[in-house]
Parts: C-alpha cells; structure tokens; sequence
C-alpha cells in the first residue's frame, strides 16, 4: 500500500473518532445546561470541557464568555475550531475522497453522506437544529462509518491503519478528559456524598459514554477508585487506556506479521500494553494520577510519531 | 436560422434508433420524471463524481448535469465511426513516431516545419527516443459532431489526457439503474470493458526493463484537480495505485513508489499531470506534481509514461487541418472521418477571410482547451467581436476559424418537456499492442436553448450514448 494512502486512512479514523468525542462533551455540557446550580459552576464545567477538548483559547479568542449558543456553535459549526464536528467530519470525508479506491462503497457512502447531510445542515437555521439533535447526528453517523469499516473492509492492512487510529484518538481523547477532571478522582476524595461531586463524576463518564457501563460492571457505591480502574485498567471498558493500548498493539501486531518486519513501534506499544496490564489503581496514585495521565500521553504521542517514521514516510527500507 | 438535424425526429418521422424512446418519454408524466431526475443527483452525490470548474471558484464538488434522454446510434453508424476513429489513432500515432524521430512528412512538405519545430507541444527532450511499441498517444480523445444522417466531423483531437470516460462509464450504470426496462427493450452494447481493455493497453506497452507483470499507476496531480474522481474511478476499477509526484521517486534506473512495505517499481505511468510538470529536473523546475529525474528514467527505458510526453504536438488546432494529410501519407488510406473546413489565421488571405466574416465564424485558439477564449460569432454581441478582433490580429498565428456548423441535436429534458439541444460526442479510443475502443462514448450536450459550446467547464451536460447491437 502507498504510504500516503495509510496516512489518508490513519487520519479518517482519527478525525471520525475526535468527532464523536466533540459530540459527547456537548451532549455533557447540555446536560450540565439543565442542572440546577450557579451561573459560575455552569461556566467552570464548560471551561474544563473546552480544555478537555484543548481548544479552550480558541475559544475565548473568538467568542470571549463561555456563552452555551457560542460554544455549540464552536463545537459543531466552526470550521475555525480544528475539532469542531464539522471540521472533523469534513476532514474525515476529505481524506477519504483521497483514498476512495482503498475504501469500500459503503465506508465511501458513509463518510460521504455524513458530509452532505453537514451540508444542509449549515444551510438549516440555527433554531431548528437543537443541541440533542447535533449529538445524536453524530453519534449516529460516526457509528455508521465504523459499522461500514467493520462490516465491508477487507482484513488487510488498510484495516489495521483504520484502526491504530481510532485506537490512537481515542486513549489521546480518554486520558485528557481524565486529565482535565482528575482532581475530582483524587483518593482524599473517598466518597461521594455532596450532590456536586456526584454528578461531577457522572459527567466525566458520561463524556466517556461510560455512565451506565459503569454500574454493570461494578455496582455499589461509586468511588473514585473504581472510576480511576474502570477508565484507566479495565480491559473490559471500550474506551479505558488499556483497551486502547491493546488496540494499538494488536493492530501493529498484525501489520509487523502481515508485512514480515518487526519495528520499533511495535514493541512501544507492547510495552505500554504490558505495563497497563500489570498496574493497579494503587500504583498510579502512587505516580500521581496527573503525572501518569502526562506520561500515557506522551507514550501515545510517541507511538503516532513512530507509526509516522515506520509505515507513513516511506523511507524505511 | 439554418435547419438542424434532430438524431430522433426526421421531418415528423420518428428515426428507428429512437423508435422505442417515444414511448418511453410520453409514457412518463412529469412528476416521475422529476422524482428520477432528482434521484440520478442524489446518486451522482453520493457516488462523489463532481467536476470543479477552473476560474469558477465556489464548489469543488459541483455535479455536471445529466440528462436522463439518451443519445443512441445504431450498429452501421457506429461501424463506420469506429473504423474511421481507429484509422485516425493510428495516423496520429504514426505521425508523433515520425516527428520524433526522421520527420519524413516534414521532409515530403506534407506539413509545414514550423508547425512542428516551433510548436510549443514539440518536445524536443524525447526526440529520439522510440517508447513501446513505437506508441506515443495510449488514449486518444477524438471529438466528433454530427450534420447529417450521414455527415460526421471531427472537431479536434486530444492525444494527451483526454478526461471524461468516468462519465460515459457512470451515465450508463445509473440508466441502468433508474429504468432497467429501457435496456430491456433495447439492445445496447455494453461500455463496462474500458476500464479492463485500459489496463490491458498500459500492460502492453511495459518498457524493455520490465520483467514479469508490469506495475501500472495513475498518477494524479492530486484531490484539487478538477478530474480527480475520474483518476481515482479508474484506478479503482483497474485494480491500480493512484499516486501523487510525492508518493514517487527515481533511485537507480527505475522509478519507484513509497509504500508500507517500502519502495516498490514501477513501470507503467498513465499520468493526467500535463508534460510541463512531469519531472521538474527536465521541465518546470517549480513543479511539485512531478517526479524529480523520471525523464531520465523514461529515456533509458525503465518506465513507461501514457501519454508519451511530447505527445499534444499532434492534437494543436493549427497540426490538425493536416491530420487527413497523415492518414494519406502514413496509412496509404483515405480519411473516413472528415475534418470541418478550418481557416489558419496565420496565413494573410486566410486571416482576410476571417476577419472580414467573423460574425459567422467560430474562432479559436491554437492551444486552448475546454472552450476557453473562443469566439462563437453567431451568439456574440458586436462588442464581443470587436474585442475578439483586436486579439486575433495582435497574434494571428494563434488563432482558426471555423464556419458555424449546425451541429445535430437530440431530445433533452428541459424545464417543461422534452427539447432539442445541440450535442457532440467524444469516443476514446486505446492504442497499444491492439487497437481498442469500446462501442460508446461521451455525449455531451449544450442545455441552454440555442448554444452550441458543449463544454462541462461552460454549463454543458452529459448523456448515456448508446449503440445498439444488430
């Protein structure tokens, strides 16, 4: 395969996933919207939800106050905003119109009627387009194109590159929402009693699609040591750090066999995997739940950049 | 106003090509023909053929229109353009041989030497070479109009990147697919084989150092070109990589892409990138669509380029009056197609004529393309001309002139009903180790009531062309 068609692919992925993220910190901060509470709380939720985002400063630059219209605008419309959903989508389909021939029809058909239906969308007046409307569309349309890729592509190495970067955004995504709330994880923390932490933690999971995930998997009280063990070591949790490191790793994995070479990458990934897998809950407070969020995000960083070096330049002999 | 000739309707008689098609359009009431009309965008949409219109600006993905009326020619019309476009490849061919390597017609004074010296396309950096099979021009683009039952034309030649097969292949999927009982009815040669007989011509002409089965790319100036979902429709349905300048390089004597796996070879370029910008070493030192040093690989023979470069120094306007000349000097054969009565404006009494009759006459320049900075007397105002004229004698040599011709019309949908529209037809026609060409081509038709500039990048439509079999 060209190396720029893997790169076209890796980031059709990413692009997918980062909106799907956008669509549930706004479906989080609508939420927020119909709690009962002060204006300031209001506003400091949507701050950290625009930093989990990383586009808090795009943000204020542009629009100033954290207005909710503004920032659904910002969210969903502003193709300013590098992750708004539709510069996500618009992106996704654009390195797919690049790639068509690696993609299957209905992949194509996917990514493009997400795009089309933006289309009439910008066209529609804002009043008609409620929030939970934009949310549902693009959880909708995002779980179409993976559903396409899962079901149409073949289990070539296109797939593989589908899915390092799904996997890829989506342990970068978990860790820094993690990042941007775990001083509400904090072991002082033990229980939850005040209203305000408790629905503190339900918008974390929440933003994590995790809410009812959670008590299947646990029941009983919620603390903050199940919350931590559930997002970051549960291997059962779709979006926990480990599962997404073993995504990683199964898919470079394939790729080294597939290929018949074994790279530097690969053995990155293992190696973040096998730490995850030995960790507990006690050593990561141990590191510090933010110093270790910090460095998972660094090891992540560093796998994309050797993905870059190994399979998207085209150098490597 | 002259009288055109209307391919359905011959003086209140329906033509037997369209015998079934009358029918077929009373028997539609206008809200069904709306709900399919829609339904073929809808598709064109979702399929992503768009066409981006250069200078426009605006919407990259703008969608050419498509009219739902099919244009059809029956088996002995079609027989005789085939052999008539075939003979024509092949003089064109012969002809690029030729002027690469002795210029024995320019040697005869079949064709003037200025013509082919000091055409921009001449291309000295390849004379001398011998590509494949002596082929220089793989896909040759031959625009045809129609005056008469019997009175065919070629309008000009394209040897270098004609486009729009990707339409001629979609037209026809999505007619089959909006009214399957019209292929019921008819019997309609298939056009689905192009992509395979394409393939199968590039394979062909594998340079001498290929060993084994040849490596074939397209090779794309990239997703902002106006053509781009044709190159990747093609690669698609030829099972070929579709690579950009960046995804290649030249290292030892071979060109090679960079993939997943590492450096593969290549052998076989169909490249849509114009000649200026193949290889920035030997041309536009600028370019970034090119491969740096493909020339010298190209010259040593290690990979094949389709369409030679150097290729368009025979589909000039100015080179095409003399194309009956090539068929007469290289094949020993007369023309079966004829060429339209065309004015050089670079000769003084023929530029006299022009000029004294330009309100009569389509004026075009030697280079252009795509219907760009022509004059079409008829439909022009008298400041238009006047305009027209100052260019035209500030530079006679780039310019013919040809009379108006009253080109054909077919049935098209129009607002309230069906109405004649002027329409052309563009076959393509592959040169390799055979001759190929698959029994159709691009129809395409001017949707504004009266205009005879058929071209997409001027508002023009398409149609599904059909040739019935016996």
């Amino acid at each position: 395969m060209l190396s720029r068609t893997a790169e076209n692919l890796y980031w059709i992925a990413r692009y997918m996933e980062r909106a799907e993220k956008t669509a549930r910190l706004l479906e989080v901060g609508a939420r927020i919207a119909l709690m009962p509470g002060g204006v300031d709380g209001y506003r400091n939720e949507w701050d950290a939800l625009l930093r989990a985002s990383g586009t808090a400063e795009g943000f204020a630059e542009k629009y100033g106050d954290a207005v909710q219209r503004n920032i659904e605008s910002f969210l969903f419309f502003d193709t300013d905003n590098p992750s708004s959903i539709a510069a996500c989508v618009g992106k996704a389909r654009e390195n797919g119109r690049v790639v068509r021939t690696a993609l299957t029809t209905q992949v194509w058909d996917a990514l493009n009627t997400a795009f089309q239906e933006l289309k009439a969308l910008q066209r529609t007046p804002r009043s008609e387009v409620p929030l939970s409307h934009m949310v549902d569309w693009t959880l909708r349309h995002c779980a179409q194109v993976r559903g396409a890729i899962e079901a149409t592509q073949l289990r070539n190495d296109n797939w593989d590159f589908l899915h390092l970067g799904y996997f890829l955004e989506r342990g970068d995504n978990t860790a820094r929402l993690l990042d941007v709330k775990y001083f509400v994880l904090l072991p002082r923390i033990d229980f939850v009693g005040s209203g305000l932490d408790n629905y503190q933690w339900a918008t974390l999971l929440r933003a994590l699609s995790a809410h009812r995930a959670f008590h299947w998997a646990y029941g009983g009280d919620v603390t903050a040591h199940k919350i931590a063990h559930f997002l970051i070591l549960n291997p059962q949790c779709p979006r926990s750090l480990r599962t997404c490191a073993q995504g990683m790793s199964d898919h470079l994995d394939r790729l080294a066999r597939g290929y018949q070479r074994s790279t530097p990458v690969q053995s990155h990934a293992r190696t973040l995997l096998g730490e995850l897998a030995e960790m507990t809950v006690e050593d990561v407070f141990e590191e510090g739940l933010h110093e270790f969020l910090t460095r998972y995000i660094g090891e992540v960083g560093r796998i994309g950049q050797l993905v870059g070096e190994v399979y998207l330049s085209g150098d490597v002999r | 106003m002259p009288v055109h000739f209307n391919e359905m309707y011959d003086g209140g008689y329906v033509r037997p090509p369209y015998a079934r098609l009358g029918d077929w359009t009373e028997s539609m009431p206008a809200e069904l023909r709306h709900l399919k009309q829609a339904e073929a965008e809808a598709l064109f949409r979702r399929i992503g053929i768009t066409f981006a219109v250069y200078g426009e600006g605006g919407d990259p993905d703008r969608l050419i229109p498509f009219d739902m009326f099919p244009r059809v020619f029956t088996q002995a019309e079609w027989r005789r353009m085939d052999r008539g476009i075939k003979q024509r490849a092949r003089a064109l061919n012969a002809f690029l041989a030729d002027v690469y390597d002795r210029a024995e017609i320019v040697k005869a004074g079949r064709i003037p030497a200025h013509l082919v010296w000091r055409n921009e396309a001449y291309e000295p950096a390849v004379a001398g070479i011998r590509p494949p099979r002596g082929v220089y021009s793989h896909i040759v683009g031959i625009d045809i109009v129609r005056t008469g039952p019997e009175d065919f034309y070629v309008l000009e030649d394209n040897c270098r990147t004609p486009s729009g097969v990707s339409y001629m292949l979609e037209n026809r999927e999505i007619m089959m697919r909006l009214f399957p009982g019209l292929f019921r009815e008819n019997r309609i040669e298939p056009v689905d084989g192009y992509p395979e007989a394409l393939r199968r011509t590039l394979a062909s002409v594998a340079p001498q150092k290929c060993d084994g089965e040849p490596e074939i790319v397209i090779l794309t100036p990239g997703p902002l070109n106006s053509a781009y979902y044709e190159h990747s429709f093609l690669a698609d349905l030829m099972g070929v990589e579709l690579v950009e300048g960046q995804d290649l390089f030249v290292e030892g004597e071979h060109v090679w892409a960079r993939t997943t796996r590492g450096p593969r070879r290549v052998d076989v370029i169909y490249r849509r990138v114009d000649d200026a910008f193949i290889d920035p070493l030997c041309f536009r030192p600028e370019s970034m669509l090119g491969v740096a040093g493909l020339m010298d690989v190209y010259r040593s023979g290690g990979v094949t380029i389709a369409s030679a470069p150097g290729a368009g120094v025979a589909d000039d306007k100015a080179v095409y009056v003399f194309v009956p000349e090539m068929i007469r000097f290289y094949l020993g054969e007369e023309p079966i197609l004829q060429n339209v009565p065309t004015w050089q404006c670079g000769k003084r009494d023929e530029l006299k004529y022009v000029l004294d009759h330009l309100p009569e006459l389509v004026v075009k320049e030697v280079h252009g393309s795509g219907g760009y900075g022509m004059l079409v007397g008829p439909a022009s105002t008298a400041e238009q001309i006047a305009r027209f004229r100052e260019r035209l004698v500030s530079d006679p040599g780039n310019y013919i002139a040809q009379p108006t011709l009253s080109l054909s019309t077919c049935p098209t949908f129009v607002e309230d009903g069906v109405a004649p529209r002027h329409v052309d037809l563009r076959p393509y026609c592959l040169v390799g180790e055979r001759i190929e060409l698959v029994p159709g081509g691009l129809t395409r038709v001017a949707l504004t009531e009266g205009s005879l500039v058929v071209n997409s990048s001027q508002g023009g439509g398409v149609k599904d062309t059909w040739v019935l079999a016996e």
